[in-house]
């Protein structure tokens, strides 16, 4: 019989025993989106993949988007867990398992992607039988095979002890297929002084070892890119560009899971500000080394101009997919701007207007303003007040004045998020969600820029678009609706966070209150220098 | 070991795509609708386009417009891009340099298709439809080589296909020189593509013989390959004009 902190089994047991509000609309929701994509894969399958909005030479489309972005996101939880496990930091121990949660999702519905935009899905068993070493395609159904089965057995094991908890403080009027599956999955722990230690053992080597299988799984989606010769992807760095991709956007989808988890279960004392803080510090690392690694990118083409390269880029930058592109900087900028400012922002009011976020929302709406009267429908009716403004209106329309438009915009939109600055330093919680959703829409539309444009940019293919249509739209939704259920399935039934491991952290904070570590004794050495230091500093 | 080669004299080609048209009746390539065809779903193994396909600031305007023709069969590379990442040797080079695709091995997933320079490959988006009398006119040849299809007979949905220098032709020529007991000589067999040729500008053969039409040819001083930069090393061999 294990004991558990009965605030814990208030907080984390007691909810698993009845079904939460909101539980049934929200999976009805979501099972209408996924059973309306699943009638669209059906007709797709019957009929063929003509029905998709490929074509020659747009032979991938949304569904190479949706693999690598969903991959991508399972990331979150080699990052979480098994490097800050490696490393032994102690504040990952309560998102641990919406972690790990994520990445065995994520990845279920990424391979799912490859399967939907398969010709021929009833032959994927040839991978297996005739399966070519040599082709990224193998490596990928290697790589992505073992990370699958790494991270359901890296999720599992942390279940163990909660499984075994849950199975001894079931309420007695707990339905029989909970018990008998929380007693399945506890495989007989009894919590012995060798089951534990078996249990750290496998823990720990399947923590070092998903590291480099996760590391290898993005760099290698990225090869099936860059292995080719199309202008565009022919790359050194897409390995390490797509793996920090990778990483950056699993962070963003760990903190939408983890608040929701946070708001279902009020959980707002174990999932505390704390991990929103030094989690918020390695997306902000992230996301700068995402941006040097895009700049870094597309300056060689930009420098290079060499003629196949060149009109893909330059597609990107002024051309059919320039909203994407230039939507997918202003997004990480976004998210840049909301993750750092209000740490700058002194702690106490300062009382300046340009602090307050009614000031913000004028300044966004000054930006709507410019905005609408450069992109607008240009016609402005004829109202007494309205007479200048018509003016204006020509005059931002103006090609030769576009600049100052834009210029305006961007000022703009920096004066506002100076204003929101302070609304977002007393919420942390708020700006890493807006924060990670802003990355989520800005790392789905980077997949989409690497793959499309050099699609549509062949060499000897006359240049195209590439529309997707109902079919793909609903596919993509579908698979966040299935990833989302999965989700909720999982929580509905696990505890969202790891019992066994927050109170191992709190047994851990106690012995280090008691503990006194005393000054480091000086050496010899040590003493020398430090005279050296003072000789220097003395002149 | 023969290694079959193509040569096109672009001087004497008069750009009238009746190459293409032997190439769809001699492989029965499946026909789409004009709808699906302006989405770039249309099936031509031999391709006839302008070159550069993508107009520049170089190849100006009507009526000073600076481009020529070109007819693209598969380039049969010595080094091809195909091959090398299918993941299920779906496609394959043979030992006669021939890069040969086994419609009942393909899964579909049109790695080849985004792999090849040249835009050889084709994906069949729906099932083939022959209406009508076009029923009537298919190839009925069918090449099975060890066990699985290759040949002209109907692709099925969902697999790409691509010029294959009209295998069913090569063994059809083997199997006569068989019946007569005698040896298969490498100009006994071409492709349709270059016996319709109107204006003799396709030549066909062995590039390995030193003293067969293709080699003597390629050794031209106008002989150049397409994308050579990619270094594919093709086995069709264009001839320059002028």
């Amino acid at each position: 019989m294990l004991r558990v902190d009965p605030h814990d089994k208030e907080k984390l047991i007691a909810p698993l025993f009845k079904t939460p509000r909101g539980f049934y609309p929200a999976v009805s929701v979501l099972l209408i989106v996924f059973g309306f994509g699943v009638y669209m894969y059906i007709r797709q399958l019957t009929l063929g993949l003509g029905e998709t909005g490929m074509s020659r030479p747009a032979y991938w489309g949304i569904y190479m988007v949706n693999f690598i972005f969903f991959i991508g996101i399972s990331h979150a939880g080699t990052l979480i867990s098994a490097i800050l496990r490696v490393m032994g930091a102690e504040w990952r121990r309560p998102i641990t398992r919406v972690a790990e949660a994520v990445t065995a999702f994520a990845l279920i519905v990424g391979t799912l992607q490859i399967i939907i935009d398969m010709g021929r899905p009833d032959r994927l068993v040839f991978t297996l039988f005739y399966g070519r070493v040599q082709s990224p395609i193998l490596w990928d159904v290697i790589s992505v095979t073992m990370y699958f089965l790494g991270s359901v057995t890296y999720l599992y094991l942390p279940l163990i002890p909660d499984a075994a908890i849950l199975r001894d403080n079931c309420p007695d009027d707990a339905p029989g297929w909970q018990k008998l599956l929380y007693k399945t999955l506890a495989l007989g722990w009894r919590g012995t002084r060798s089951q534990w230690i078996r249990l750290e053992k496998a823990i720990a080597f399947m923590a070092v070892f998903i590291i480099p299988v996760a590391v290898s799984v993005h760099t290698i989606i990225s090869w099936i890119l860059a292995t080719t010769v199309q202008p565009g992807w022919h790359s050194s760095i897409f390995g390490p560009y797509f793996v920090v991709g990778a990483i950056f956007s699993g962070i963003g989808a760990l903190f939408i899971a983890m608040t929701t988890i946070r708001k279902a279960y009020g959980l707002e004392n174990i999932i505390a500000a704390k991990q929103y803080r030094n989690l918020g510090l390695l997306f902000l690392t992230m996301n700068m080394i995402w941006m040097y690694f895009t700049f870094a990118e597309h300056m060689g083409v930009a420098a290079g101009q060499q003629v196949d390269e060149f009109p893909v880029l330059a597609s990107k930058l002024w051309g059919e997919f320039s909203v994407g592109f230039w939507l997918m900087v202003a997004s990480m900028v976004v998210a840049f701007w909301v993750l750092v400012v209000p740490r700058m922002v002194p702690d106490n009011p300062v009382r300046l207007p340009i602090f307050q976020p009614r000031s913000g929302l004028v300044f966004a709406g000054g930006m709507l303003f410019v905005a609408v009267m450069m992109f607008g429908p240009g016609v402005v009716p004829n109202l007494p007040l309205w007479a200048n403004l018509s003016t204006v209106n020509l005059s931002f329309r103006d090609p030769d004045s576009r600049m100052v438009g834009w210029l305006l915009m961007i000022a703009l939109a920096a004066l506002a998020g100076l204003g929101f600055s302070r609304w977002l330093k007393h919420r942390t919680v708020t700006a890493s969600v807006i924060a990670s959703f802003f990355v989520l829409i800005g790392m789905w539309l980077e997949r989409w820029n690497i793959v499309v444009p050099t699609m549509t940019h062949p060499r000897l293919i006359p240049y195209t678009t590439y529309q997707p249509t109902l079919t793909e739209f609903a596919l993509t939704a579908a698979s966040f609706a299935l990833f989302g259920l999965m989700f909720l399935f999982f929580f509905r039934v696990f505890p969202a966070v790891s019992i066994w491991e927050i109170a191992e952290g709190r047994v851990i904070q106690e012995a280090q209150s008691h503990l006194v570590i005393p000054p480091p004794e000086p050496s010899e050495v040590s003493k020398r220098l430090r005279g050296w230091g003072s000789k220097i500093r003395g002149g | 070991m023969t290694r079959w080669s193509m040569v096109i004299d672009l001087d004497k080609c008069v750009a009238c795509q009746g190459c293409s048209i032997a190439c769809r009746f001699e492989n029965n390539t499946p026909v789409v609708k004009p709808s699906e065809a302006i989405r770039g779903r249309a099936i031509r193994w031999n391709d006839v386009f302008p070159m550069p396909i993508n107009p520049t600031e170089e190849t100006g305007e009507y009526p000073q417009v600076n481009s020529r023709y070109l007819t693209r069969p598969c380039m049969h590379c010595d080094n091809p891009p195909c091959i090398k990442v299918c993941p299920v040797q779906a496609t394959f080079k043979d030992e006669e340099g021939l890069v040969r695709q086994n419609y009942d091995r393909c899964i579909g997933c049109r790695f080849c298709t985004v792999a090849c320079p040249y835009g050889v490959r084709y994906f069949n988006w729906y099932a083939p439809e022959w209406e009508g009398s076009l029923n009537e006119y298919q190839n009925p040849d069918k090449v099975i080589a060890a066990g699985v299809l290759e040949g002209p007979a109907v692709r099925p949905r969902g697999v790409v296909e691509k010029c294959t220098f009209c295998i069913q032709r090569l063994r059809k020529a083997r199997a006569r020189a068989e019946a007569e007991s005698r040896e298969f000589r490498p100009d006994e067999y071409v492709p349709a593509c270059v016996q319709t040729c109107t204006g003799k500008a396709r030549f066909f053969g062995d590039l390995d013989d030193p003293g067969s039409t293709v080699s003597l040819l390629s050794s031209s001083q106008r002989a150049f390959r397409l994308l050579e930069d990619v270094g594919t090393h093709p086995k069709v061999i264009y001839l320059k004009e002028g």
